[in-house]
C-alpha cells in the first residue's frame, strides 16, 4: 500500500471539507477499498473514515418506506430490516460472509457499483432514492456502467430510501469462491407494476429486464418468465460463465423469484 | 501518523500508527500477539479473524487507525479469560478439528461469535457461518463436529446422520 493520511471526523461537514481535495477519498467498511489499496489500484493521499459520523447510520421505517444510512453495515440491515422489508434483509444476509457483513456498508457497496454486487439490484428493482450530500438521485439515474455511478467528486451517499414493495424476492446464484453474485435477480411488486433488476450478468452492470417487467405486469407467474426470450442485454463472459449461461441464469432466477413472491 | 488508544484483550494501549497500518499488523508486529494469523491478506480466508467491539471482523481488512476507543479481543484472550481452553477450543482438540492449525485461531474466533449469538446453532447454520473461514486441511467435517460438540449437540446430530461422508463440503 502507498502511504496516506487517515482522518476520522465526527461531523459530516468536516468530512466534506477534507473531501474537497481531489486526492482525498472516503473510507466506509473498507471491504472493497482496502483490498484495492493493497493491490495499489488506488493511491489516495488522504482517506476520510466515515465511521464516526453517527448520522450516516441506522435503519428507519416510516409510512411505506425504509431508509438506511450509508454507513449501516450489511449485518445490521439483515437484522433490522427483517420485519419491514424481508427481501432486502435476506439480500443483506447473503453478502459475503459474517465478517464482511459486520464491516461492509450499503453506501460503500452502491458507490462502488461492482457489476456482481447484490445491493444495486434491490435499489434498482425497488425504485429507491439515493440521498447524497448534494441531491436526491433516482435509482434509474444512479448506476452508470461498471464501477461508475452518477456521484460527483466529493459527493457522498448519506442514505438510501426504499419504497416498500407489496412483495419482493432476491435470488442469488453465488459464485462458489468469491460468494458474489454470479447472477442475481431482485423482483419487486408494487401496486403500480413489477420491476425486475439483474446483477452479476450485464456487461454494463446492473440492469432492468423490461420485457420481463411488462409480461409479469400482465400475468405474474413463473411460467410467464419461462416463456420469455432470454434478456437481450449485452452479457458478461468470463472463465466462470459464458454470456449464454448468465442470460439463462437471469431467466431461471427471475422465474424462481416470481414463484417465491406468488407462493 | 494517527494517535489511537484502544483496549486489546482488556489492556489499554496507546500508539501512534501510520494510516495504512492494518489491525493484524498492529497485533502481530507491535503487540507481539502472533496468535492471529495472516492466511491470504486479500480478505478471503478468515485466518485473521478477531473481535472488535464484540463483532468478528477480518483484521487484515481494517486499519487500526480507525479503532480509537475500540475494544479488540484476540485468540490469546480466550483461554486466559476462561482459565484454560474454552469448551470450543477443547472440542477442537477432542474432535481433531485442526491439522496444521493455521486456520484455527480464525475458526475459533468466528465460531465463538456465532455461539455467543446462537447457543445451539444447527449444522447448516455452522456451515453457513464458516463461509468466510477457509481451511485447507480438514475438509471442515471435524470443525463442524467440534462446534456441535461444544454446544452440546454432537450426540443428537450424530444419531441423526451416522453417515458422516454426507457432511463433505
Ligand atoms: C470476501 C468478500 C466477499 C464479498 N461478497 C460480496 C457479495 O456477495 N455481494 C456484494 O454485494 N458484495 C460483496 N462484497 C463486497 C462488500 O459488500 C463491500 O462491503 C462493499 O462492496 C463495499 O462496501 P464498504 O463499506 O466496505 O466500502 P469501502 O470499501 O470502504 O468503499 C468502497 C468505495 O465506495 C466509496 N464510498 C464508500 N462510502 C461512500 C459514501 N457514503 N459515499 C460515496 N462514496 C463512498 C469509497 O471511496 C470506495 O471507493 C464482498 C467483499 C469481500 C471482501
Ligand atoms: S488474512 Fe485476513 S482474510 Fe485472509
Ligand atoms: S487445519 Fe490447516 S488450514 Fe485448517
Amino acid at each position: 500500500m502507498h502511504p496516506f493520511d487517515l482522518t476520522a471526523p465526527t461531523a459530516l461537514d468536516e468530512a466534506l471539507e477534507i473531501l474537497d481535495d481531489p486526492d482525498a477519498q472516503p473510507l466506509a467498511g473498507g471491504q472493497t477499498l482496502i483490498p484495492t489499496l493493497k493491490a495499489r489500484l488506488a493511491a489516495p493521499a488522504h482517506l476520510v473514515s466515515l465511521r464516526r459520523i453517527s448520522e450516516l447510520r441506522g435503519v428507519e421505517a416510516d409510512a411505506g418506506h425504509v431508509t438506511i444510512g450509508a454507513m449501516t453495515p450489511h449485518a445490521v440491515v439483515a437484522r433490522q430490516a427483517r420485519d419491514v422489508f424481508p427481501a432486502l434483509a435476506k439480500l443483506a444476509g447473503t453478502i459475503g460472509d459474517p465478517m464482511v457483513r459486520n464491516r461492509g456498508t450499503i453506501g460503500g457497496s452502491l458507490a462502488n457499483n461492482d457489476p456482481s454486487a447484490c445491493y444495486p439490484s434491490a435499489v434498482l428493482a425497488s425504485n429507491a432514492t439515493i440521498v447524497t450530500t448534494a441531491r436526491q438521485i433516482a435509482a434509474d439515474a444512479f448506476f452508470d456502467g461498471l464501477f461508475t455511478t452518477a456521484l460527483d467528486e466529493g459527493e457522498l451517499i448519506r442514505k438510501v430510501r426504499f419504497p416498500i414493495p407489496i412483495a419482493a424476492n432476491y435470488q442469488k446464484f453465488c459464485h462458489p469462491a468469491s460468494r458474489f453474485a454470479l447472477t442475481g435477480v431482485f423482483v419487486a411488486k408494487f401496486a403500480t407494476g413489477i420491476r425486475v433488476a439483474v446483477t452479476g450478468a450485464g456487461e454494463d452492470g446492473v440492469f432492468r429486464w423490461h420485457a420481463a417487467e411488462e409480461a409479469l405486469g400482465a400475468a405474474c407467474r413463473p411460467e410467464t418468465v419461462e416463456a420469455l426470450d432470454l434478456p437481450d442485454e449485452p452479457m458478461m463472459a468470463d472463465m466462470h460463465g459464458s454470456r449464454e449461461y448468465r442470460a439463462h441464469l437471469a431467466r431461471v432466477l427471475t422465474a424462481r423469484a416470481v414463484a417465491a413472491i406468488e407462493s | 501518523m494517527v494517535g489511537i488508544s484502544l483496549t486489546v484483550n482488556g489492556v489499554s494501549t496507546t500508539a501512534e500508527v501510520e494510516g495504512r497500518t492494518l489491525l493484524v499488523e498492529f497485533l502481530r508486529d507491535t503487540l507481539g500477539l502472533t496468535g492471529t494469523h495472516v492466511g491470504c491478506d486479500t480478505s478471503q480466508c478468515g485466518a485473521c479473524t478477531v473481535h472488535v467491539d464484540g463483532m468478528a471482523i477480518k483484521s487484515c481488512t481494517v486499519f487500526v487507525g480507525e479503532l480509537d476507543g475500540a475494544g479488540v479481543v484476540t485468540i490469546e484472550a480466550l483461554s486466559e479469560r476462561h482459565g484454560g481452553l474454552t469448551p470450543l477450543q477443547k472440542a477442537f482438540q477432542d474432535h481433531h478439528g485442526l491439522q496444521c492449525g493455521y486456520c484455527t485461531p480464525g475458526m475459533i474466533m468466528s465460531l465463538t461469535a456465532l455461539i455467543e449469538d446462537n447457543a445451539k446453532p444447527s449444522e447448516a447454520e455452522i456451515r453457513r457461518h464458516l463461509e468466510g473461514n477457509i481451511c485447507r486441511c480438514t475438509g471442515y467435517v471435524n470443525i463442524v463436529k467440534a462446534a456441535l460438540a461444544a454446544t452440546g449437540q454432537l450426540d443428537s446430530a450424530m444419531s441423526a446422520s451416522h453417515d458422516t461422508s454426507r457432511w463433505g463440503t
